[in-house]
């Protein structure tokens, strides 16, 4: 994919590690496969009555080829997929969050979360001037999100535990009350990480640097400060048509914690914060 | 053998076995994969369908070993009061319940294969005349709803000792009078709170539920409990079961 960069200045700065990268992307196959094959496994007895989730939208076959092979509509399958998978969320979201609690790179990125600044970005975000200028550091509501993301997985974990077996971990079915319960808790999981995800992948196509960033692991640096800055004027794209005055000075007043060197770099990456960058999730 | 039930014909499916082989070959892929996100596996080949449908089923292999592994054989399932008991129990077969066809109790015997010491068939009186345990226990099916009903019989673990069982064999394997079959791994089948279930709520169990007699364990999967139950086959030879051999974990323990 190509940057948005001028050609002259491109120099190559790290973002993401390969341990966040893969990771991610292992999640990200995880959580898919996960929520397809669960919306097929839901639609079986919807949790609500008024709810079912289209069948192109999940996993689970062709419900005739599927009815004809295996004398069901593709539910078989989808629990095969999801009792496949969730090795893979399991493993792999083990050893992500392990790795980065270890390294104390989660504590850096994600924390600390001032209320101050939280609401300040809330009230940027909702009128979609939230700036994204350097994207090696998160503001809070990002840092909010992320985390928030991580618990909701966690709570996933242990509804699914619960669901798979009352029996023997019956003390943890019970934390939900029960296993009608923990199906509902299971569901409620699933809808913050699919809401996540609205906002997550939407984001990231608004700046596709992330993207860039978390598959190839760098970006190239923006244009020099004395160059004609462009990069925030693309993020003010994202504010309201009422808003339109003075993009630059606008970007810049959005960037909480930068000081004023930082905002007047716009969308250039500050090198020291960028080789101890980690990761979006 | 049993008034209702001779075993399905294997000419028929012999001749639905290449029907299936050519759906096989022709959409593997599409009978477990259609999620528009997936859209990189579109192009994968015949070998890599049938790879991917080996993988998910080695899958389910290991998890039939994980869920064995997490099993505790003195782990008892909570029991709960009369007042949760739902009267009738929830029907449920692969067809409707109008489709029953009642077990005529007078002539029904239950057969006995296997790894067994005597293999006399039982009438349902004698098998009646065993001690009754009843227990109140929640019923959780691989769909997602469950009710918790009152069930009563004979202890699985004190019918294989009194028909001298090897109780060290691998499977406890049943067939139905509506064609239905199943297994379960030997140490759920001596689990205490596995039953053959002749009673619930008290009555006699109905047609629609199992009659003359049902598995009923607190420690599997409803379609892990047959009923109508005419067969009981001890052996160390793995038979699946209905649905299992459609693509359902086949230990399906809770």
């Amino acid at each position: 994919m190509a940057t948005q960069t001028e050609p002259a200045s491109g120099q190559l700065i790290p973002v993401h590690s390969r341990f966040v990268r893969v990771t991610h992307w292992l999640n990200a196959a995880a959580i898919i496969v996960m929520i397809g094959s669960g919306w097929r496994i839901y639609n079986n007895v919807p949790v609500f009555h008024w709810l079912t989730f289209p069948e192109w939208a999940t996993l689970g076959g062709d419900p005739e080829i599927t009815y004809k092979l295996n004398k069901d509509v593709g539910f078989s399958n989808a629990l095969l997929w999801h009792f496949a998978f969730m090795w893979l969320f399991l493993i792999n979201g083990a050893v992500a969050l392990g790795g980065g609690l270890l390294s104390g790179r989660l504590r850096r990125k994600w924390l600390p979360i001032s209320v101050a600044e939280l609401i300040h970005d809330v009230r940027e975000a909702l009128s979609f001037r939230l700036a994204h200028d350097d994207i090696t550091l998160y503001n809070a509501v990002q840092k909010l999100l992320y985390i928030g993301v991580v618990l909701a997985m966690i709570v996933m974990l242990a509804s699914g535990l619960a669901i798979w077996k009352p029996v023997q971990f019956q003390w943890l079915t019970w934390l939900f009350y029960d296993f009608q319960g923990a199906r509902l808790v299971h569901f409620l999981g699933m809808s913050a990480i699919a809401l996540f995800l609205l906002v997550h992948v939407t984001l990231a196509v608004l700046v596709p640097q992330t993207i860039v960033a978390m598959t190839t692991g760098s970006i190239r640096a923006a244009a020099p400060a004395d160059e004609p800055i462009e990069e925030p004027a693309e993020v003010s794209v994202e504010a309201p048509a009422d808003a339109p005055a003075e993009p630059l000075t606008d970007a810049a007043a959005d960037i909480p914690a930068g000081t004023p060197a930082e905002a007047a770099a716009g969308a250039r990456i500050d090198a020291p914060h960028a080789a101890e960058a980690g990761e979006q999730l | 053998m049993t008034p209702i039930r001779p075993r399905g014909s294997p000419a028929a499916l012999i001749e639905h076995r290449k029907l299936i082989a050519n759906i096989e070959r022709r959409a593997f892929l599409r009978g477990t994969a259609s999620l528009g996100a997936l859209t990189l596996l579109t192009d994968c080949d015949i070998s890599n369908e049938r790879a991917l449908q080996a993988a998910l089923h080695a899958m389910s292999g290991w998890n039939d070993r994980v869920q064995a592994f997490l099993f505790n054989p003195r782990r008892l399932a909570p029991t709960y009061s009369d007042a949760d008991v739902t009267i009738p129990p929830r029907f449920n077969a692969y067809y409707a319940i109008k489709e029953v066809k009642p077990v005529d109790g007078a002539t029904w015997r239950l057969e006995l294969a296997g790894l067994i010491g005597n293999k006399q068939p039982w009438t349902k009186e004698a098998l009646y005349a065993l001690p009754q345990e009843t227990q109140i226990t929640r019923h959780i099916c691989v769909e997602g709803w469950d009710y918790i009903g009152k069930w009563s019989g004979v202890r699985l673990r004190l019918f294989l000792e009194r028909i001298g069982a090897d109780k060290t064999a691998k499977y406890v394997a049943f067939k139905c009078a509506d064609k239905y079959w199943g297994s379960i791994d030997m140490p759920a089948a001596l689990h205490p709170q596995t039953i053959l279930a002749t009673h619930y709520a008290g009555q006699p169990i109905g047609d629609a539920y199992g009659f003359p007699v049902r598995l009923k364990t607190p420690l599997k999967l409803g379609f892990k409990q047959p009923k109508w139950i005419y067969a009981i086959e001890v052996s160390n030879t793995y038979t699946g079961g209905y649905w299992e051999d459609g693509g359902y974990n086949w230990f399906s323990g809770v």
